[in-house]
């Protein structure tokens, strides 16, 4: 038999590390199930400038390999390896690495613990208009990783939160031309991106306001997009090298549909009304949520470290009652 | 050992014009992505030694064979045979999808 864990996280961004690293120093040995691509959304950015005490400003990769070896440090164990399904109705919890076996089958790669926490995070939603085919190969959810392949190039970004800022400005370093697409008559993102974007950049950046990209073409690679104007409904073909998509995130929570309570849009309920209680508990009692897969409203990674240290907390004096 | 590198001035001698399996791997330092992805690079080149040859291009600094091979995003692996594209991956596919790759065009 397998041996049983304390405690289990699943999850690599900073709510997954920043629970390792205080449960690891509360001695319960961790053991971190990293996914293959591990580390998050901070692994898709260059310099983080808002994670309180480094004044200089840290690149996001270097905080999360920083994070994950400071978790190491303290005895917790990481597997670079994506769970692929969860069983949360006995006990203890069973993780699975390759799928529940068929019965009778041979046994797939089970961890089996006490106490799970979730920090599986979101990921960018894309369109669904038939983009996804030309990712990597003209559609980008990441201009900060392929701007400098859009050297002299005409790109467009969708959005208009801060994130579709930060891929304008990533991009107007490299492209000829960057057109922002975006839904309403006005941007949603922090001023002082705003002001970079239509003030510092009024030259180079363009808007296309009220509309959105109905429609991708292209052979091999992306060539053209359908633009249409929300309120009008007139359509315009429009020539495109680089198409970059900034129009929000959706929880990583697929594998926990039917196992945990989720709202309407995936995310992770917790009892967060409930602060007598474990706050970050899920409908189950001894699986707690913590980071972005939990949190749509601060998503900042300062946050998500913040949730992860409480679910620890939380998973920790819980595993304390159970004796 | 670690995989080596190739550049613009030697990838046709090194890898175009010699037979066998190359296993080429588009990167650059400032990608995210490629801190891991290298890593387990340098692992399967010790791993299957003699067997294939894995070679990485830094494409900042190699731009024409980057876009000879329309490389867009990275990481981005090429396996050639015998100079020629036999598969693809964009994106960082972990260490198991680079190892079905390599299997794959090994015939094993």
């Amino acid at each position: 038999m397998n041996e049983v864990r304390k405690v289990i996280i699943i999850g690599s961004g900073p709510a997954g590390y920043a629970a390792a690293l205080y449960n690891a120093r509360a001695a319960l040995v961790p053991l971190v199930l990293a996914g293959g691509k591990w580390g998050g959304q901070l692994m898709l950015t260059t310099k983080v400038e808002n994670w309180p005490g480094s004044n200089e400003g840290i690149m996001g990769p270097d905080l999360m390999e920083k994070m994950r070896q400071q978790a190491k440090k303290f005895g917790a164990e990481i597997v670079d390896k994506n769970v692929t399904a969860v069983d949360f109705s006995k006990r203890p919890f069973e993780i699975h690495l390759g799928g529940v076996p068929p019965a009778g089958g041979p046994p797939s790669e089970v961890y089996l613990a006490e106490a799970v926490i979730v920090a599986t995070g979101a990921e960018a939603k894309m369109l669904e208009v038939g983009e996804e085919k030309f990712l990597g190969r003209g559609v980008s959810t990441c201009a900060v990783c392929d701007a400098p392949f859009y050297k002299d190039k005409i790109t467009f970004v969708v959005g208009g939160g801060d994130a579709a800022m930060e891929e304008a400005l990533a991009l107007v370093k490299h492209a000829r031309e960057v057109i922002i697409v975006h839904r309403r008559d006005q941007f949603r993102a922090s001023q002082i991106m705003q002001d970079r974007v239509l003030k510092d950049h009024a030259d180079k950046i363009k808007v296309i306001w009220d509309s959105q990209v109905a429609g991708v073409a292209g052979e091999e690679n992306l060539t053209k997009i359908v633009v249409e104007n929300v309120k009008t409904q007139a359509k315009q073909e429009l020539a495109v090298d680089g198409l970059f998509i900034a129009i929000g995130h959706k929880p990583n929570t697929q594998i926990f549909k039917g196992q945990l309570e989720l709202d309407k849009k995936g995310y992770l309920v917790t009892r967060w009304g409930d602060l007598g209680n474990f706050p970050t508990q899920t409908s189950v009692t001894g699986v707690f949520g913590a980071g972005d897969v939990v949190d749509f409203r601060y998503r900042q990674a300062v946050t998500a470290a913040g949730f992860g240290v409480m679910a620890a907390l939380d998973a920790e004096r819980w595993l304390e009652q159970q004796g | 050992m670690p995989a080596g590198h190739f550049t613009d001035q030697d990838f046709e001698d090194k890898v175009l014009k010699q037979k066998g399996v190359f296993f080429v791997d588009f990167y650059a330092d400032w990608c995210g992505p490629c801190k891991i992805s290298g890593p387990i690079i340098d692992k399967l080149a010790d791993e299957y030694q003699g067997k294939l040859t894995f070679g990485k291009v830094n494409v900042d600094e190699n731009q024409a064979t980057s876009q000879k091979y329309g490389v867009m995003s990275i990481p981005t692996v090429v396996v050639l045979k015998d100079g020629q594209e036999v598969d693809r991956m964009i994106g960082f596919a972990g260490e198991e999808g680079y190892v079905k790759m390599i299997k794959k065009a090994l015939g094993e």
